[in-house]
């Protein structure tokens, strides 16, 4: 079945995906059958350039499963992703790569901690065979100063980097092929306040700069308010809400993403802590609730819920997959 | 002393033997917890906040070396123990809460038996005592069928439930300390606020102090009596949890309150506030403001040697040179650029 599309106007949206489906076969013991996991199920999703689109929820919705198939690395079992009106599987890997780049969570692990930083940054360079050697040099120190990193640590290994610099080495490396996307998965959540302020920050400087287009993965709804245009709610492999940032967060329609918002901590010592109740944790996603993924934990769950699975319907350039807010 | 304080802490410091010399990794730590208080210690990646708490407990490693003024727990002078002691001690009256749940539960042991194990190696009952109590518990923390789950193993849980567990395991002996190093940090969001109820609903309950140590600054607004901020070893800030987030009196504790985005309050596309520089090494001779490279209002009068806390009223001090009014807000300062 095919769902629907928010068109935001008449051009071509940067990245596209059009009822994107990701299905792993899992084996659960030793002499059982196969069993598919769903992990990312019928989504469909624009993203216009320029513009940021988070995707947000708890651990084990299929957030990073879907990056990987934005970044062209894992084809869907079903469904299309497009990338400038392009089919993404028509489309080189290689030449996918000069179009979209990823920024992952952990510096920490995603560079090679035996190589310089010139050599992590000018890596895709080489690969795709841009440039001397000399050309290569100027153009890591020319985003190296973009990403605001000192000259001097051209020669550097990542261990003598802080966490910070070390995000910023991996900006810089997904920039330097001067990409349209970057698909950004919890590009912070390993960093510290005051350097999450700055990478933050960064994002938003390079996005003007540039007229980059972001794909945000994050569990951290106030961050994603602080960046996002457009944000994509995911449970269970789903995608229960879409609309844009500012009418999502003020009013959010899906009992879910209601509950997401309220459990944001905010510093501020005059509230309580929210109660929520949502119960018990995730179920099983071998084996998914029957009807709406989401009743045995929705507090508003009528009887009709475990009946039938939800259709993703569009009111006001917004969508909601919801018995109750049909 | 009052009968109420669990733990009372003074001059603690902790310096660490590391190839390029000491590494002071706590200064001059003072604090004190009464019973049913929740004080928050917060602050970044290699403040001490961490070994702060293991210091409290004994469990630092063996490079490093602890010297404090006093060290009391319920009036036990804790300087004066040794280490089978300290054994005793640990999970009884002082219980712990580590990050991640997988890691601080044994896996090749039935739930039961790790939750009676405590209560019995405490010499606080039998067996069958320790059933009823860990049923109890179990109850307490909010799981269904606690029977069943007693004789399941940790990976049969999820991380919420996994945490559950461990918050009934450090109630076993009814403790008169729960020191909780980011207790929530390895979970979800939604799962985040429920076990940080039932933690705080339970310490009252139970009426012992606790020590919650976090990054989280959203944590401490919501959990928090006290409030301590933590800067490269040093306390930097003391107060109750609203004098401290309404009227942040230390550069630090302003600038780390701008750098976090507020739903509502900083405008989509708004730059956040952010701290320049990077927390200086604590290897070697250090001295003066801790904070100087990156605040905007240093001078040379930071450098100079010790900065102390001020009071600036009962329990609430800071570590400047400066005062509140020369300090001012910064927070305007950054609006307005």
């Amino acid at each position: 079945m095919d769902q629907p599309i928010l068109q935001n106007n008449n051009d071509t949206p940067a990245l596209e995906c059009r009822n994107v489906s990701q299905k792993f076969m899992i084996k659960t013991g030793i002499l059982s059958q196969k069993q598919p996991l769903k992990a990312v199920e019928n989504v469909s999703l624009s993203v216009n350039r320029g513009e940021v689109i988070a995707i947000v929820g708890e651990s084990g919705c299929g957030k990073t499963t879907l990056a990987k198939m934005l970044l062209g690395l894992l084809p869907p079992t079903s469904g299309e992703i497009f990338l400038d009106g392009t089919p993404i599987n028509s489309v080189d890997i290689f030449d996918i790569a000069k179009k979209v780049q990823p920024v992952f969570q952990d510096p920490y692990s995603s560079l090679n901690p035996r190589k310089t930083i010139e050599s992590i940054i000018s890596l895709p360079l080489k690969v795709h065979n841009i440039g001397s050697e000399i050309e290569r040099k100027t153009r890591v120190e020319k985003y190296m100063r973009l990403v605001g990193l000192p000259k001097r640590l051209i020669h550097s290994y990542p261990n003598q980097l802080s966490g910070g610099q070390r995000q910023r080495v991996a900006i810089a490396r997904a920039l330097i092929m001067e990409p349209q996307i970057l698909v950004c998965d919890e590009p912070t959540s390993a960093l510290d306040v005051s350097v999450q302020a700055h990478i933050l920050n960064l994002l938003q400087d390079l996005r003007a700069e540039l007229n980059l287009t972001y794909a945000f993965i994050s569990h951290d709804l106030a961050v994603v308010e602080h960046l996002a245009d457009w944000v994509a709610v995911m449970y269970l492999g789903r995608l229960i809400e879409f609309g844009k940032a500012r009418d999502l967060f003020s009013e959010p329609k899906h009992p879910y993403t209601r509950a997401l918002l309220e459990s944001v901590l905010t510093p501020d010592p005059n509230q309580g802590l929210p109660e929520i109740t949502l119960g018990r944790g995730l179920p099983n996603p071998l084996s998914p609730p029957s009807g709406c993924y989401f009743h045995p934990r929705c507090p508003e769950a009528a009887p009709d819920c475990s009946k039938n699975i939800p259709v993703l319907t569009k009111k006001k350039n917004h969508l909601v997959e919801c018995h109750i807010y049909k | 002393m009052s009968k109420n304080i669990v733990l009372e802490v003074e001059d603690l410091s902790v310096d660490i033997d590391v190839p390029a010399g000491q590494l002071h990794a706590v200064s001059n730590l003072n604090l004190s917890v009464k019973k049913g208080e929740t004080l928050c210690i917060v602050g970044e990646s290699g403040c001490g906040k961490s070994i702060a708490s293991l210091a409290i407990m004994n469990l630092l490693p063996r490079r490093a070396t602890l010297t404090a003024k006093t060290l009391k727990l319920e009036g036990l002078d804790l300087l004066s123990l040794n280490e089978q002691e300290f054994a005793n001690l640990r999970g009884d009256r002082i219980g712990m809460i580590f990050q991640d749940p997988m890691t601080s539960l044994n896996p090749v042991f039935r739930i039961g038996e790790q939750l009676q194990e405590v209560y019995m190696e405490h010499g606080k009952g039998n067996r069958k005592e320790a059933r009823e109590r860990a049923e109890f518990l179990l109850e307490k923390v909010g799981i269904v069928a606690p029977k069943e789950r007693l004789s399941q193993y940790p990976h049969e849980l999820s991380g919420g439930l996994r945490q559950r567990m461990m918050i009934a395991m450090t109630l076993m002996c009814d403790p008169a300390l729960i020191i909780a190093d980011e207790p929530t940090t390895a979970l979800d969001v939604t799962m985040q606020a429920q076990t940080l109820n039932l933690l705080k609903s339970l310490q009252k309950e139970f009426n012992a102090g606790l020590i919650l140590i976090t990054h989280d600054l959203g944590v401490v607004a919501r959990m928090a009596d006290r409030v301590m901020v933590m800067y490269a070893g040093y306390s930097v800030e003391t107060g109750t949890a609203n004098e401290v987030f309404d009227n942040p009196t230390h550069p630090y504790t302003q600038g780390l309150i701008d750098c976090i985005p507020v739903p509502g309050k900083n405008k989509p596309g708004t730059r956040l506030g952010s701290i320049r520089g990077i927390v200086p090494a604590l290897v070697g001779n250090i001295s003066g403001c801790m904070f100087r490279n990156r605040c905007d209002l240093s001078s040379n009068k930071c450098e100079r040697k010790n900065v102390p806390l001020k009071k600036i009223s009962r329990g609430r001090e800071f570590r400047c040179v400066l005062t509140p009014e020369e300090i001012g807000t910064n927070t305007l300062k950054l609006e307005t650029n």
